[in-house]
């Protein structure tokens, strides 16, 4: 396959940015899209020029460390994380798009590459249960009903990519943040902190820059895990009974 | 607590839906009055005349009615500056825009900003109109609304407005109910779609009822 790659460069966090374009040849439909990156930045290294810098990390689409957004898509036309788009979803002679996500949230480090330890600091604020660690626990000795399983597991598959800030015309981290609070909320293990969590997290995103959701739902539609919109109305329900239960004490 | 609701994202977003679900009240309210315009002049003046005497002899006269118009102000002031306040934000939080970007949020959507100034003009031009009728194309008579609604229909920019407006309410709340179900917790997965429809219908009917008032005027069923 032969490409024709416009790649977003910007040198540095301060730099201004630029699309670039680029010339691949030699591309086989079964690489991954990184893989292509990869032949591209061999080629920039060959000739003496910067390669262009992006995320990348297990390439399994379980760690969440890829980004970009392509050709107006985060992640790219397939639901499936970067590294797990196969080339053979484009066509020989295709002109691609590669820009970084798009969130003042997430200000550009360089070319592709985003900060996202807004992220981190999300989950710093209440995305853990305060229950003692050490060897695992007897399996049957905290009974958690098969839905409330099945629905926390639903919500703990996010791998925090931050397609969903990405997607959003807002650069909103509802989704992420709902996914979350959802997945600790509904067992109970995560009990005991249930109302500071989702207080404590939602505050924390709006501190962090994020916009507001007007469930455009485009961050459901990016998500490379199937986080449903629906998380975000069960972590509105949250929200507020964690505020009305705030103002009784 | 009411600090924590206007200073988060997600609380400011409850006030915009509850201050909606209650214009939204008020608008079913509204169009079924105004229906009442096809059964001639005696019957909706009469009406009329009767949203003055609400309550007596309980209420004072009017009481009622301005009690409703109380609650309509702070229901339109607390939605549109939450709506300002969280489209400023959300604007800064996305400074920059793709490159590459495509439309996808449905077109009810994506028109909620310009539909809602539109909506906030319209209000303030049709109680201009109707109400007060500094605006008012004919010579308004307080007391005669049957005449005075004839009167701004029976003018090509009155119509035009109008109509603008009201496929813009529609648009709105097709979009708006769905959302301040979502907001306000009650939506999940199984209810999904019988909120959609519902908010299709209200949107549907509301419009249609509210077009069918210059719609009679124009094809002289009322006159």
């Amino acid at each position: 396959m032969k490409l024709t790659l416009r790649v977003w460069r910007q040198k540095n966090a301060d730099a201004d940015g630029t699309m670039s374009t680029y010339e691949v040849d030699g591309i086989s439909p079964d690489m991954s899209f990184l893989e292509m990156l990869d032949t591209l930045n061999e080629e920039l290294i060959l000739k003496g020029e910067d390669p262009v810098a992006f995320d990348h990390d297990c390439r399994e689409g379980i760690c969440g460390a890829c980004s970009l957004v392509i050709n107006g898509d985060a992640h790219g036309p397939e639901r499936t994380t970067t590294c797990q788009l196969h080339m053979r979803s484009f066509r020989d002679g295709d002109t691609i798009d590669v820009e970084p996500w798009r969130a003042s949230a997430f200000p550009v480090v360089k070319d592709l590459v985003v900060d996202r330890s807004a992220f981190d600091r999300i989950i710093q604020a209440g995305g853990y249960i305060t229950a003692p660690t050490g060897s695992a626990p007897e399996a049957h000795a905290t009974p958690v009903p098969k839905p409330d399983a099945d629905f926390a597991f639903e919500h703990a598959e996010c791998i925090g990519c931050g397609a969903c800030v990405a997607a959003c015309p807002n650069g909103a981290a509802m989704l992420f943040t709902s996914a979350k609070v959802n997945h600790l909320n509904v067992l109970p293990q995560g009990a005991p902190e249930r109302e500071t969590r989702v207080l404590d997290m939602v505050a924390q995103m709006d501190e962090e820059g994020f916009g507001g959701c007007t469930l455009a739902g485009e961050c459901a539609t990016a998500c490379p895990k199937g986080i449903p919109l629906t998380s975000i109305t069960g972590m509105n329900k949250e929200w507020l009974r964690a505020t009305r239960k705030a103002a009784k004490r | 607590m009411a600090r924590t609701v206007w200073d988060s994202t997600v609380g400011k977003k409850a006030v915009m839906a509850v201050s909606g679900l209650i214009m939204l009240l008020y608008l079913v309210v509204h169009m079924i009055g105004n229906l009442k315009i096809f059964f001639g002049p005696g019957e909706f003046n009469h009406y009329a005349h009767w949203l003055r005497t609400v309550g007596e002899p309980f209420m004072h006269h009017e009481w009622t009615l301005w009690l409703v118009r109380v609650v309509l102000v702070v229901a339109v002031v607390a939605h549109a500056v939450s709506a300002y306040q969280l489209s400023r934000r959300d604007i800064k939080a996305r400074p920059s825009k793709y490159v590459h970007s495509k439309p996808r949020a449905s077109y009810a959507t994506r028109t909620m900003r310009w539909g809602g100034i539109i909506l906030a003009l319209f209000i303030v031009w049709h109680v201009l109109d109707l109400t007060t009728g500094h605006v008012h194309s004919g010579g308004f008579e307080s007391g005669k609304p049957y005449q005075n609604v004839v009167d701004t229909f029976s003018t090509w920019y009155g119509n035009a407005v109008y109509i603008v407006a009201m496929l813009a309410v529609g648009l709105h709340i097709r979009h708006g109910f769905w959302s301040a179900a979502q907001t306000l917790g009650v939506g999940s997965r199984t209810r999904d779609r019988a909120l959609k429809t519902v908010a299709n219908v209200l949107a549907l009917l509301l419009t249609a009822g509210f077009l069918a008032v210059p719609v009679g005027v124009m094809t002289q069923v009322v006159s």
